[in-house]
């Protein structure tokens, strides 16, 4: 199994970021974007209690369904999209290889 | 309104704002403690109480909860004051240095020295980017219900999925003129008998509900007379209303700090690691809501930053007094 995996951010031009993370350190999406430097605030670093880490799924391999904590707040948002999810509650593994998304501006 | 006088304010009753009184006490320095949490203990006590934490020193395994009944019990000695479920509005320093912080209520705190502890910042209505939203709020955009009666016989247009916008079209039919409820989705997530109740009251008529749109625009002159609803993202519908109460949680912000004139890097105070102090001189802030190069925002980085802020602003209390540390092993607790 690799150890790495491939993240694309899409930039609003289109433009894609690539991304290789590490599935071995426990990352969360979120994580991984911050350490990117990434302009995402991640205000409550995991908790999925602020929103401030709000991304668009674009394109993906199937991924797990949101938490009922993670649904509820997605379902508060303003500007939430049927493919909105908390990068926080994303785990990075190898499943997660070719994800693509992009950085929801903030309500 | 009440005045009270002490050495330190503390804005923030989280586990750091708690820690620091203990630092502050072992100097013999009286603190008195702000924050707009009905509760001490911050997210601790307001998040996840029942969380365990692992990363506290000497204990392999603690409940946040207990944490935070720890830390309250490890302050007794030194007797702080609380002010409870309300925020702090203003900051204004004295010609001699010392500081005055006026609360939303009105208390008026004064100290010499002020230690801001305040985590994530307060928790504030999350608002919808709508053009010209913010020209509209007070003259019937409002993001929570203080009090119902204010919409009595008015028409008011609701937008949100949540509990609290569940909530307030239960409670507001058949007391507005004219209710109408916005959901972007086409379910609610909410209380399932909610759920049901806004729905029968929909199609009893005593609710204008409108699923799968979003308010796109807001319109009128000074005050506000109606909002667009953009119906299944294609349609848009002028709606004429009173108010207009996006209901969309909350998010966390620095709040009225902002404006204090502290340095501000990404949404945190910038701090010198020296002493945690701001640029503003007899001003510190310790925890999560402060930043510097290498910052971690852990719980025992904060308890760090307030021993050290307390040896600091001892230094402003007790001019005249020599700073010695003294081991609690060595002189055990004295009661102030």
């Amino acid at each position: 199994m690799k150890d790495t995996i491939n993240i694309y951010v899409q930039q609003d031009s289109g433009e894609r970021t690539t991304l290789e993370v590490p599935t071995d350190m426990n990352l969360s999406v979120m994580e991984v974007l911050k350490a990117n430097e990434f302009e995402l605030q991640a205000l409550c670093g995991g908790m999925a209690i602020c929103a401030t880490c709000h991304v668009e799924v674009l394109q993906s391999p199937p991924l797990p369904a949101p938490s009922d904590d993670e649904a509820y707040m997605l379902e508060s948002l303003p500007h939430a999209t049927e493919s909105s999810r908390l990068s926080c509650q994303l785990r990075v593994s190898p499943e997660l290889d070719g994800l693509v998304l992009r950085i929801m501006p903030e309500a | 309104m009440n005045n009270i006088t002490t050495d330190i304010c503390i804005v923030g009753a989280g586990p750091v704002g708690l820690f620091a009184v203990f630092e502050a006490g072992l100097l013999k320095m009286h603190c008195h403690v702000v924050d707009a949490l009905p509760a001490a203990g911050g997210q601790l006590t307001e998040i996840y109480p029942k969380k365990p934490i692992y990363d506290i020193p000497g204990f392999p395994e603690i409940l946040a909860g207990d944490l935070v009944k720890n830390l309250q019990k490890q302050i007794e000695p030194f007797h702080p004051t609380f002010t409870l479920g309300d925020r702090v509005e203003h900051l204004d320093k004295q010609e001699d240095g010392s500081f005055i912080l006026t609360t939303l209520a009105g208390t008026q705190i004064a100290c010499k020295a002020v230690v801001i502890a305040g985590g994530l910042g307060s928790f504030e209505p999350r608002k919808p980017a709508i053009e010209n939203l913010e020209q509209y709020e007070g003259n019937g955009v409002t993001y929570m219900v203080r009090d119902p009666e204010t919409f009595r016989d008015k028409r008011v247009v609701l937008a949100g999925g949540g509990d609290s916008a569940l909530d307030w079209s239960i409670y507001l039919a058949g007391m507005c003129r004219e209710l109408t409820l916005v959901h972007r989705g086409t379910t609610f997530r909410g209380a399932p008998e909610s759920a049901d109740k806004v729905a029968s009251l929909a199609e009893e008529g005593q609710l204008n509900l409108i699923l799968k749109s979003n308010v796109s625009e807001v319109h009128g002159n000074g005050k506000l007379e109606n909002v667009t609803v953009m119906i299944d993202n294609a349609t848009p519908q002028q709606i004429e209303t009173d108010y207009f109460i996006p209901l969309f949680g909350l998010v966390p912000k620095l709040g009225p700090l902002e404006n204090w004139g502290l340095e501000l890097e990404k949404n945190a105070i910038v701090v010198n690691t020296v002493d945690y102090s701001t640029n503003i001189p007899g001003v510190y802030a310790i925890g999560d809501m402060n930043t510097y190069p290498g910052k971690l925002k852990l719980i025992l980085c904060g308890f760090h930053e307030a021993a050290l802020m307390a040896q600091s602003a001892y230094n402003i209390v007790y001019p005249d007094k020599k700073f010695v540390l003294k081991y609690t092993t060595v002189n055990g607790i004295q009661e102030i």
